[in-house]
C-alpha cells in the first residue's frame, strides 16, 4: 500500500500487516517448537569448547599460570587481550538498549533484547580472564574491600585495576537487571500461552507474576528510562576505566590521553560487529526477517563505519604523536614495534589496520550495507581486527620497553592459553544457544508498542487523511481541522 | 486479602480502549485496573493514576551510593590505613571518582529494581489472578470493581457498547499468593469458608 505523501527516508520498523497476536506468535514460536538439528549441532560444539576451556583452566589452577607462555616481560598476553576483547564486545547491548532509548531510536526495539543478552554473556566471558590470571584464584576475593584480619589491609582505591573490578561488576549487575526487568512482560507472555505444565510453572516463576497492570507498566517505563539514563554514562565509563589500566601506566604505547575515547569507540565498533554476526544468523534461522529488517542491519553498519573510522583516526593520531613528541621510546614503539611490518609483531599491527580501518570503509556504499553476506563477513573481520588491536596494544608495548636486557623472546601462546580463549567462546555460545531457545529473542512488548506507529499498520490508519488536500497540512489552523481517527490522545 | 466481584471487559484495540476508559469513568464506575500487553502511553493519565515516584527513589539510592563510596574510601585512605604513595595527598579525590561513580550507579539501579518489584509485588513464586490469558498477548483487559449496588448486566452491556469484544464477571482475589502457575489454585478459600 502506498500513501499519497510518504517518506522515502524512514523505513518501516516492522514489515507486513501484523496484528498484536501475530507478533506474539512469530516471536514465541521458536521457544515452543522443538529445536532444529542445527541448534543441537551448534549447542554441542559450544559445550565441547566450554569443556575444553574448563580443562585448560583446570591445568592453569593445578600447575599455575606457568602453563601459559607468559614471561617476566610479557606478563599480559592472550588472557588480558581476550579480556579487553570480550569487554569491548559487551558494550553494544547496553549501548543499543540505553543510549538508543534516550535518543528515541525506534529501530532499537528489534535488536535490543538479543544484544543485551549478548552483552551479559560477553561480560561473563571477560570476567574469567582477570580472575584466572590471578593464578592463586582462591584468593580472588582479596580484591573486595572487606574488613579482614590483615590489618585490616584495604584494597588500593587509587588503583585503576581496582576501578576495573568495580566497573565490570557494576556493569554486569546493571546490564543484568536492565535485561531481566525488560524480559518480565515477555516471559509472562510465554507463560500465558504455555501448553505444558512444566513450561507454565517455570515461566510462571521466571515472570515474577507479571500481570500487565497499567500502574506496573507506568513504573516499568519509569524504571527503563532511569536505568537507561544510568547505563549511558556507565557504558562509557566501563571501557574508559579499562583503558585506564593501560593509560595510567608509564609503558610506551600505553601512556596516552586519547585512550578513553579511543577504547570506547573500539568497544562499540566490536560490539556492533558481534551483534551483526548474531542477528544475521538469528533472523535467518528463526525467520524473523520482518522484525530484524534490512533497515536494522543497515543502521548498525552505519554505526560500524562511523566507529571504525573514529578508531582509525585514533591509530593515526598515535602514530603522529609517536613522531611529534620526539620521545624515543614512544617513537620506537609506534614506528618500529608496530608500524614496521618487518618487526617481530608488525604483522599484528597491519592486520589490525586492514581489518579495522580499511575494510569497514566498504560500508560507505549503501549496496554493501544492505548485503547480508558482506555484513556477516565484515562483522567477523571487524572482531578479528579488534582482537589484533588489543594484542598490538599489550604485546608490542611490553616486549621491548626501556631496558634492552629485559627484552623478551618471541611470545606465542601455549595450547592452554588458546584453550582458555576457546573455552570462553564455548561459554558465550552455550549461553546464547540456551537464550535463543528459552527466551524471546526480540522484545515482544516493545515491538507491539511500535507496531502501529510504523509500516503498513500505520498506513492503514491514515486512509481518511488521503482525501485531505495538501493545503490543509501546510496551513492547518486556517479554518480546517484534521481529526485523527485513532482515538488515542 | 479479600475476594471481590469484578466485571471484565476486553478490548482488542487501544483506539477503542481510550474512549471506553473515559466513558466508564464518566459513568462513575471504579476501574480496578487495565491489563495491557505492552505499555500504552497516556493510559495511566486517562485512568487518572498519579505519576510514579520511582525515579525519585532512584535518585535517593544514587546519592546514597555516592556518599557511601566517598565516606568509606576517605575513611580508609585518610584515617584507617593511610598509604604514603610518593608523598601524594591521602585525600586523593580525583582517583576516587571512578569508584564513586560506579557505586552511585550500582546503588541506584539495584535499589530501583528492588523498589519496583516491591511496589508491583513481583517476585519468583508469586502468583496473581489473571483476568484474561490474552492480556499479555493482544487484549486490553479492563477490570471494573463492583459494589452491592452495581447492576452487573447493565455494566456488561455498557462495556459492550463501548467496544468491548468480550465481557464477563469474575470473583477473584485481588492480591498475590505463593503459588504455581501450572496448578489451578483457589487462594484463601478456607478462610472464607470458615468466616
Amino acid at each position: 500500500m502506498h500513501l499519497k505523501y510518504e517518506s522515502q527516508l524512514r523505513e518501516p520498523l516492522v514489515y507486513g500487516t501484523k496484528t498484536y497476536h501475530d507478533v506474539t506468535e512469530d516471536i514465541v514460536r521458536p521457544i515452543e517448537a522443538k529445536p532444529s538439528k542445527l541448534w543441537y549441532i551448534g549447542f554441542y560444539i559450544a559445550v565441547a569448547l566450554l569443556l575444553f576451556g574448563i580443562y585448560s583452566i583446570y591445568r592453569d589452577v593445578t600447575y599455575g599460570i606457568g602453563q601459559w607462555n607468559l614471561n617476566k616481560t610479557i606478563g599480559w598476553g592472550w588472557d588480558i587481550t581476550n579480556f579487553v576483547w570480550w569487554v569491548g564486545i559487551g558494550h553494544a547491548g547496553t549501548l543499543i538498549s540505553a543510549i538508543l532509548l534516550l535518543f528515541r531510536q525506534g529501530w532499537r526495539t528489534g535488536v535490543n533484547r538479543a544484544a543485551e543478552a549478548m552483552t551479559i554473556f560477553a561480560v561473563m566471558c571477560a570476567g574469567q580472564f582477570p580472575i584466572w590470571h590471578m593464578g592463586r584464584v582462591w584468593m580472588a576475593f582479596f580484591v573486595l574491600p572487606y574488613a579482614n584480619t590483615r590489618g585490616p589491609l584495604w584494597v588500593n582505591f587509587n588503583s585503576p585495576l581496582l576501578w576495573d573490578v568495580f566497573a565490570i561488576s557494576t556493569y554486569f549487575t546493571v546490564s543484568l537487571l536492565f535485561w531481566y526487568s525488560g524480559l518480565l512482560p515477555d516471559l509472562a507472555t510465554v507463560r500465558d500461552r504455555a501448553k505444558t505444565k512444566l513450561r507454565k510453572h517455570l515461566y510462571g516463576v521466571a515472570s515474577f507474576g507479571w500481570t500487565g497492570s497499567t500502574k506496573h507498566w507506568q513504573r516499568h517505563e519509569s524504571l527503563s528510562l532511569v536505568l537507561a539514563g544510568l547505563s549511558t554514562p556507565l557504558v562509557l565509563s566501563v571501557h574508559t576505566i579499562v583503558s585506564f589500566d593501560f593509560a595510567t601506566s608509564v609503558v610506551p604505547g600505553w601512556h596516552t590521553t586519547i585512550f578513553p575515547p579511543y577504547f570506547v569507540a573500539g568497544a562499540i565498533f566490536s560490539g556492533f560487529a558481534m551483534v551483526q554476526s548474531l542477528m544475521v544468523i538469528i533472523r535467518k534461522v528463526f525467520g524473523m526477517e520482518d522484525y530484524i529488517t534490512m533497515g536494522h542491519i543497515e543502521a548498525m553498519n552505519k554505526v560500524i563505519v562511523l566507529t571504525g573510522s573514529i578508531v582509525g583516526v585514533a591509530y593515526l593520531t598515535e602514530l603522529f604523536m609517536g613522531w611529534y613528541s620526539q620521545n624515543k621510546y614512544e617513537g620506537y614503539t609506534f614506528w618500529y614495534s608496530r608500524a614496521n611490518l618487518f618487526s617481530p609483531y608488525g604483522w599484528s599491527y597491519w592486520g589490525m589496520m586492514a581489518c579495522n580501518v580499511l575494510s569497514p570503509q566498504i560500508f560507505w556504499f549503501r549496496k554493501m550495507r544492505r548485503n547480508l553476506f558482506v555484513t556477516f563477513f565484515m562483522s567477523v573481520i571487524v572482531n578479528i581486527g579488534m582482537w589484533f588491536e588489543r594484542f598490538v596494544i599489550i604485546v608490542t608495548s611490553l616486549y621491548r620497553d626501556y631496558l634492552p636486557s629485559a627484552w623478551s623472546v618471541y611470545y606465542s601462546p601455549s595450547i592452554w592459553e588458546i584453550g582458555f580463549y576457546l573455552g570462553t567462546f564455548g561459554l558465550f555460545f552455550t549461553c546464547f544457544f540456551l537464550f535463543a531457545k528459552y527466551f524471546p529473542v526480540i522484545a515482544i512488548a516493545e515491538i507491539k508498542y511500535v507496531l502501529k506507529t510504523t509500516g503498513e499498520s500505520y498506513k492503514g490508519k491514515m486512509g481518511h487523511l488521503e482525501h485531505v488536500p495538501a493545503e490543509v497540512f501546510a496551513h492547518s489552523g486556517h479554518g480546517h481541522t484534521i481529526v485523527e481517527n485513532d482515538g488515542a490522545n | 486479602m479479600a475476594k471481590k466481584k469484578f466485571v471484565v471487559g476486553c478490548f482488542d484495540d487501544e483506539a477503542t480502549l481510550f474512549p471506553a476508559v473515559k466513558k466508564v469513568r464518566t459513568a462513575g464506575y471504579k476501574i480496578h485496573d487495565v491489563y495491557t500487553p505492552f505499555a500504552v502511553h497516556g493510559l495511566d493519565h486517562e485512568m487518572g493514576l498519579r505519576e510514579t515516584s520511582l525515579h525519585t527513589a532512584g535518585f535517593i539510592y544514587g546519592i546514597t551510593g555516592t556518599t557511601t563510596a566517598l565516606s568509606f574510601i576517605s575513611w580508609i585512605l585518610t584515617y584507617d590505613w593511610p598509604l604514603n604513595i610518593g608523598g601524594k595527598p591521602h585525600f586523593a579525590l580525583p582517583a576516587w571518582i571512578p569508584i564513586i561513580f560506579e557505586l552511585t550507579v550500582l546503588f541506584a539501579a539495584v535499589g530501583m529494581v528492588l523498589t519496583f518489584c516491591y511496589l508491583c509485588q513481583l517476585s519468583p513464586f508469586i502468583k496473581k489472578h489473571h483476568f484474561h490469558a490474552r492480556a499479555t498477548d493482544d487484549l486490553f483487559v479492563m477490570v471494573i470493581e463492583t459494589t452491592d449496588k452495581t447492576n452487573v448486566e447493565d455494566l456488561k452491556a455498557f462495556l459492550s457498547n463501548a467496544g468491548a469484544v468480550e465481557t464477563d464477571v469474575q470473583i477473584a482475589e485481588e492480591g498475590w499468593w505463593l503459588g504455581r502457575y501450572d496448578k489451578d489454585q483457589v487462594p484463601f478459600q478456607n478462610k472464607i469458608v470458615a468466616a
